[in-house]
């Protein structure tokens, strides 16, 4: 039998879910209204910021006039989704070793690389600058893609490793009978049966290397820094400048908030891939 | 050729043996059947032989050379798996083609071979589908044409027509029968479902708990079972077994007569019982009965017109030519 839901409970659920969501994206809304004001009406009182001020595109204007955004919005693509790529050839056979032939370690091996995900990132902060200082790899676009791609590593191989389980093994066996090698076996058959646990993989890497900011700050300066730096310089010993910084911020999110709008049915369906047979 | 002989081979997992080790020989072009209960090794012997599974001992022999440490896809070996195994992403063409793909066959010979497959198996008009478009028996075809087009010395099924329902399995079972009839390839399949074993082998491996209990074409192995396990395995209904003073009787610790060779009679006969169950299935009538000395409850197969039902008295008598006669070991004496 349905369950029948009263017009009043209705009401109500709408209610507050509406003003749940609302406070939610508040934040951002906040951000884009303050990055159409002038700084002086950007730092007035909330009720006169959007009841007696006018609109201007001015900020973002002198974002890019100040900073070159292009150039910044190219090295975090640079780095996201290379991160994520060089990570995915890697991860995806380390994924089908422990799904299909898993050994008795397995599993601590697994749990050891979720572990690596809870050390603070500054506890290893001074190895790897020295590291990346004696290697010439500082403030470089391929330094920042190896260590995001080595920080994200243990969540792509979980994410592939569950899809991959929910993949029969006798269909891979098959594949064997039929003379694939393991190269062809994981090409034809393996990947494209678990495209949509890739995709959903690839996305949440691409959004998690983007809005990475600890490692982006620390390792780069002027050539190799991705948005986050970019957004982060408007924070200055100078003084704040809302209306700047919101600008800079949205130029920040916009990208990453639009491949996240158009590809969130594929995010969704990735993340609950095999939860129901 | 497809000549695959088995040589002392043994399969343990870790100290678990599953398989102990084992003789076997299959001959080319024959149609051999691994049958016994689910657990007793038969899908494991067969994987060994498709090289799915490493041989802790012993030695696979495919048309005389020593296949024991070859991968899978050197073995010349085709297998049709239970849950078909298709390649979801790929339409009925790219699943079929596979194999020839992996084989590296030129497009022309892949087409010719696709095509030719697809008309042997009535699937020409579902070629561009994807597999989860197809019924059962329709996916089960792809799979025998994927192992078709790669022309093998050898065809492994493993309990290909499980998933099937019963009317759909019996014409799957004609149609494999046919396959080979007309292929003339070596094919070891693998069933827990001893009619089908009856119906479809050359040579019937009955299995238990990993070892041979016995070897032979289906009706040797109906007429001369070898023990008790095989003669109670072998026939459907079961064989009844009768121990105590009636076996004795014919100097063995226990008789075994078939259902179908106790004559039934509501007048007259050797033994007096009453019906419990009677299943009428037109052609035949299935009596369960109690009261047989050292058998109960006894399965006899009456004609499909006798009239008897729950709680009736009838007669039954043995035919002394088609009883089986068992020491205390379980062994046939002869």
């Amino acid at each position: 039998m349905a369950r029948s839901v009263s017009t009043r409970s209705k009401v109500l659920n709408t209610a507050v879910a509406g003003t749940l969501g609302f406070l939610m994206v508040f934040p951002i809304l906040w951000i884009l209204i303050l990055s159409l004001k002038t700084e002086e009406d950007a730092i007035r009182a909330p009720l006169e910021v959007l009841f007696n001020s006018g609109w201007t595109f001015d900020s973002y204007g002198a974002v890019q006039a100040r900073s070159d955004y292009f150039k910044h919005f190219f090295n975090s693509v640079i780095i996201s989704v290379g991160s994520t790529f060089l990570g995915l050839m890697i991860a995806i056979p380390a994924a089908w070793a422990m799904a299909f032939v898993p050994g008795k370690r397995t599993k601590d091996v697994l749990m050891w690389m979720l572990s690596t995900k809870m050390l603070p990132p500054v506890g290893v902060l001074v190895p790897i600058y020295l590291i990346f200082r004696d290697t010439g790899l500082l403030d470089s676009r391929l330094g920042l893609t190896l260590v995001l791609m080595l920080i994200n590593m243990p969540i792509i191989i979980w994410m592939l490793y569950t899809y991959f389980r929910e993949i029969p093994g006798e269909i891979l066996e098959a594949a064997r009978m039929d003379g694939a090698s393991l190269r062809s076996e994981i090409l034809y058959v393996l990947t494209p049966m678990a495209v949509p646990g890739i995709a959903s993989t690839v996305l949440l890497n691409i959004i998690l290397a983007w809005n990475e900011a600890f490692w982006t700050l620390n390792l780069t300066a002027a050539k190799a820094a991705p948005l986050t730096a970019f957004i982060a310089s408007y924070s200055s010993p100078e003084g704040l400048f809302y209306a700047k910084l919101s600008a800079a911020s949205i130029m920040a999110i916009a990208p990453i908030l639009i491949l996240g709008w158009f590809s969130q049915k594929q995010l969704v369906r990735g993340l609950t891939f095999g939860a129901v047979k | 050729m497809g000549r695959i002989q088995l040589k002392q081979v043994k399969k343990s997992f870790g100290e678990c043996t599953v398989i102990p080790p084992l003789d076997l020989a299959i001959e080319d072009g024959e149609f051999t059947v691994f049958v016994g209960p689910s657990g007793c090794g038969k899908s494991t012997l067969l994987r060994l032989i498709a090289g799915l599974e490493d041989t802790t001992s012993g030695m696979i022999e495919i048309d005389g050379t020593n296949a024991t440490l070859l991968p899978p896809a050197k073995r010349g070996l085709a297998m049709v798996f239970q849950s078909y195994a298709l390649y979801p992403h790929m339409s009925v063409r790219k699943n079929i083609a596979f194999p020839m793909k992996m084989a590296g066959v030129n497009e022309a010979e892949q087409t010719k071979r696709i095509y030719a497959a697809a008309k042997a198996l009535n699937l020409t008009d579902y070629l561009d589908r994807k597999p989860g478009q197809l019924s059962g028996g329709q996916r089960q075809r792809v799979a025998i044409g994927r192992a078709i087009v790669r022309e093998p010395t050898a065809f492994l099924f493993d309990e290909p027509l499980s998933n099937l329902d019963a009317a759909l399995r019996v014409g799957m079972r004609l149609e494999i029968s046919e396959l080979h009839k007309r292929l003339k390839t070596t094919m070891i399949y693998v069933t827990h479902d001893q009619v089908e074993a009856m119906t479809m082998a050359d040579k019937i491996v009955v299995l238990q708990a990993g070892g041979i209990e016995q070897v032979g074409s289906p009706l040797e192995l109906y007429k001369t079972p070898r023990n008790r396990f095989v003669a109670g395995f072998i026939g459907s209904p079961k064989m009844n077994f009768i121990e105590g003073a009636e076996a004795a009787q014919h100097n063995a610790f226990a008789i075994g007569i078939r259902p179908e060779h106790i004559d039934v009679s509501i007048t007259h006969g050797q033994w007096q019982a009453t019906v419990g169950v009677a299943e009428h299935l037109g052609s035949d009538t299935f009596l369960h009965v109690h009261g047989v000395p050292g058998c109960d409850p006894m399965t006899v197969r009456g004609g499909g017109d006798i009239a008897v039902n729950h709680g009736d008295t009838v007669w039954l008598t043995p035919d002394p030519q088609h009883i089986h006669k068992f020491d205390a070991e379980g062994l046939r004496i002869k």
